[in-house]
């Protein structure tokens, strides 16, 4: 466990938790949340997700509702009720923040994505503005931030971004019930061979950034 | 009974093997798609499965192994149904003899599709029963049930799931396959008077049909999936209500508290509807909040029962303005109904203080893939018609995209095959403009062919442009005649675009790779000026599908940061960098299609080997 253990305030759903996940197209949202809804099976816990699946997957943002516990009825995690939010790409952070329960973590990847539109007339990807924004809503001990060049650096690829910022949200308790060892044998039951190795150690890389900072 | 994680279109699929499905057939479309795909993973050998050439012909393949005893199923989305409803309404009077389900996948937004049409005004409007499951769980269990009642009516079921239903993960409790049932169909018993639709028949049938669903509507108000409960408030007899169904329901249940004092009906069936248990609902209420997504179905019902019955209830929702009129449901939307509706305070959830604004955003709508050789399509004939007058009808597919900023390439899109006629229409009024119909390869197959032989037959003058990327890819790269492949893993002979087109009598049909940037362009230009119906075949594949072979590259030195490679191309791989303005590539997404590299006026992008 990190130093920066940002324990659920009590005012999570007892035994449970809501998660949104966002990025872009393409960056693997869809086996994240599956990935955490298959932690939560394997410890037994009820769960419902919603995912984005179609033309969206075309680069498009993208969000996964994860709802974890006997009390999630509705796949669709409410405004204002994440207990998590789990950005792969800091614009798209900015855009779902509205889901974010107060007192919420917020676990996100520093690397932006520039679309095309923004080189192409429509309105510009100012970084610095959107972090400055992550920055002043989330309390800094509500807050972490992925180095995602680090971990590309380190792991050799940027695919597995997913499972580091998973690996972050876990390590700072973002994710209620579910633990790294839940996580780790749902990486071994869904990702395939080739991959599994590099998973797992996306899983530790990013655990071990939460610790650093 | 075991349980597994499934998402909802995962769960239909298990649940239509446990019930013996003999057939099925369908046409993707999202968010349908996965079940069909399911059927044919999962499937345990004696089960015959299709992606048909389109929904009408998947619903007659259905059709017919229902009349020979099998139980089928029929898989589409939303807008499928209108291709499919020409045999579904007739079928609606024949009858089956096997259960056959017809599985139609609404999506309320739309978040993919063209319209928010609600199927089950569809099936009110084609008589026949319809399901409207709220969890993956239950969808799972309806499948058997609706295999069930359509073998008892002799009528094809509809089960209609949407999006957040078919594309939701869940815990679901299933069979073992070991408890799937197995079935041993009749065959086809030849009785004309049966199966032989006159008019005579169909007199016989819609009065059998009518009296049928006014019986099942008393039945139906039986049905366990159609609830009434009410909540633990104060009260012991509320007088506010809240009609719902789908996924709303678990919205609704989300959106209630403690102390809340309301009664709950949930509509399972909504054709035909169970009036009998509205009544019981209706029953001392004074007002009632319909919380339904796409077309007030619920709230139509309850002013009707209302109506026939006397009572003095006020139904709320879409039409009294208390619900929104359109678009998706979220827990939000209906909590705030709800807060209106019950006169609550609104749930604590907003932070406290004064929020920092918010900083512009950029868009992001989605875009073609980096290296999509439908962008080296667009762009050839963007180029061979410059200065030109020119229209480009475009249609259903990744190709949608094309109308995105800078291509701009999309000047009509309406439904499945429609830009091939489209074009013909408009230049009836503009015969000096030159027409272009992008059809990507699969829509071709599925309701291109006709508008060319329309165009041809009529002395039309236009451009057909095939887009063959040789899968069907927005859906998740299905199949199709052309592909070879079948989803029963057959290796057949191809259907071949170009033969098709010959054989209606085109005399010019070309085929040219789309990143072979000059001699597209060449190709366009010749074939556009032919006189008549004339066609160019941009031949490519998906790139999702191919592995690249090499990234391109920009060399810094010689690239004067003009950009032209991103203004004239958007190509997501293309990024320039912020400093200097000089292009750069993004090696995880580029796949060395090699179109920026032929574009590029000082020769500054090279690496790439085209697929």
């Amino acid at each position: 466990m990190s130093e920066k253990n940002l324990a659920v305030s009590p005012s999570a759903p007892q035994g449970g938790v809501s998660v949104v996940l966002a990025g872009v197209g393409g960056q693997g949202i869809v086996l994240a949340s599956k990935l955490l809804a298959r932690a939560a099976m394997g410890r037994g816990l009820h769960v419902r997700t919603a995912e984005t699946i179609g033309m969206a997957q075309r680069g498009g943002s993208v969000t996964s509702h994860v709802r974890i516990g006997d009390g999630a009825s509705s796949p669709l995690v409410g405004a204002g009720r994440a207990d998590a939010l789990v950005a792969l790409e800091p614009a798209e952070a900015a855009r779902q923040l509205p889901f974010l329960r107060p007192g919420g973590v917020l676990v996100t990847s520093d690397a932006p994505v520039v679309p095309v539109s923004a080189m192409t007339g429509g309105p510009a990807y100012d970084l610095p503005a959107i972090m400055g924004y992550l920055r002043a809503s989330v309390a800094p001990d509500r807050l972490v931030v992925v180095d995602a060049a680090a971990a590309e650096g380190t792991l050799g690829t940027a695919r597995a971004l997913n499972v580091v910022l998973l690996g972050a949200a876990v390590s700072v308790g973002a994710l209620g019930p579910i633990g790294r060892e839940d996580l780790l044998t749902a990486v071994r039951a869904s990702v395939p061979e080739r991959f599994r190795e590099l998973d797992e150690r996306a899983l530790d890389l990013g655990s071990a950034a939460t610790a650093k900072e | 009974m075991h349980r597994e994680f499934l998402m909802g279109n995962e769960a239909m699929a298990v649940g239509a093997l446990a019930a013996g499905v003999g057939v099925v057939a369908g046409y993707p479309g999202t968010p349908s798609t996965e079940v069909l795909e399911t059927v044919a993973r999962r499937n345990p050998g004696h089960v015959y499965v299709e992606w048909s050439v389109n929904e009408k012909a998947g619903l007659e393949v259905a059709a017919g192994a229902a009349y020979a005893g099998a139980r089928s199923l029929v898989t589409m989305k939303q807008v499928g149904l209108n291709v499919a409803s020409d045999p579904l309404m007739s079928l609606s009077y024949i009858g089956v003899k096997g259960g056959m389900v017809v599985l139609v996948a609404d999506d309320p937004g739309p978040i993919s599709s063209q319209t928010e049409q609600d199927t089950r005004t569809f099936a009110a409007y084609a008589k026949l029963p319809i399901l409207d499951p709220s969890t993956p769980q239950e969808a799972y269990e309806m499948m058997g049930e609706a295999f069930g009642l359509s073998e008892e009516l002799g009528c094809p079921v509809i089960v209609r799931p949407t999006t957040r239903v078919d594309h939701g993960y869940a815990d679901v409790e299933v069979a073992d396959e070991k408890d799937w049932a197995r079935r041993e169909p009749e065959g086809f018993v030849r009785d004309p008077s049966r199966w032989v639709i006159f008019p005579a028949l169909s007199v016989r049938a819609h009065a059998a049909i009518e009296a049928r669903d006014a019986e099942l509507a008393h039945r139906l108000s039986g049905y366990a999936r159609n609830t009434l409960r009410q909540t633990a408030g104060p009260a012991a007899r509320p007088s506010l209500g809240v009609a719902t169904h789908g996924i709303s329901a678990t919205y609704v249940d989300e959106a209630l508290r403690e102390g809340d004092d309301v009664r709950v009906l949930r509509v399972a069936t909504p054709y035909p509807f169970p009036d009998d248990l509205a009544e019981r609902f209706l029953d001392g209420l004074d007002e009632v909040l319909c919380v339904e997504e796409l077309d007030p179905v619920i709230e139509r019902a309850l002013v009707r029962v209302c109506g026939l019955t006397g009572r003095r209830v006020r139904i709320r929702g879409k039409l009294t303005g208390d619900v929104q009129p359109s678009g998706e449901n979220t827990v939000a939307s209906v909590s705030a109904a709800l807060d209106r509706f019950l006169r609550r305070a609104p749930a604590a959830t907003a932070r406290t203080g004064t929020p920092p604004a918010v900083p512009t955003l950029p868009a992001r709508p989605p875009v073609l893939c980096a290296g999509c050789p439908h962008r080296a399509s667009f762009y050839a004939v963007k180029r061979a018609m410059r200065g030109r007058k020119a229209l480009f009808c475009g249609d259903i597919g990744c190709y949608t995209l094309g109308n995105a900023q800078p291509l701009d390439m999309v000047d009509t899109c309406l439904c499945m095959g429609a830009g091939i006629n489209i074009a013909q229409g408009v230049t009836r009024v503009e015969p000096d403009t030159k027409a272009f119909a992008f059809v990507g390869d699969s829509t071709f197959f599925a309701s291109g062919i006709t508008g060319v032989v329309n165009a041809f037959y009529n002395q039309a003058d236009m451009t057909l442009v095939v887009l063959d990327n040789s899968t069907t890819a927005m859906t998740g790269h299905q199949p199709h005649p052309g592909t070879g492949r079948t989803m029963m893993g057959q290796v057949v002979e191809k259907v071949s675009i170009e033969r098709v087109l010959l054989a209606i009598g085109l005399t010019t049909v070309e085929t040219v790779d789309p990143l072979d940037l000059d001699a597209a362009v060449e190709t366009v230009r010749r074939v556009a000026d032919e006189p008549g119906v004339k066609a160019v075949v941009f031949r490519s594949p998906c790139v999702v599908l191919a592995r690249p072979q090499a990234r391109s590259s920009v060399d810094a030195e010689r690239c004067v940061g003009c950009q032209r490679c991103v203004r004239e191309l958007g190509c997501p791989a293309l990024v320039p960098d912020p400093a200097t303005g000089k292009a750069a590539i993004d090696a995880a997404q580029c796949t060395g299609c090699t179109l920026c590299e032929q574009i590029c006026p000082t020769h500054a992008i090279s690496g790439g080997e085209r697929l």
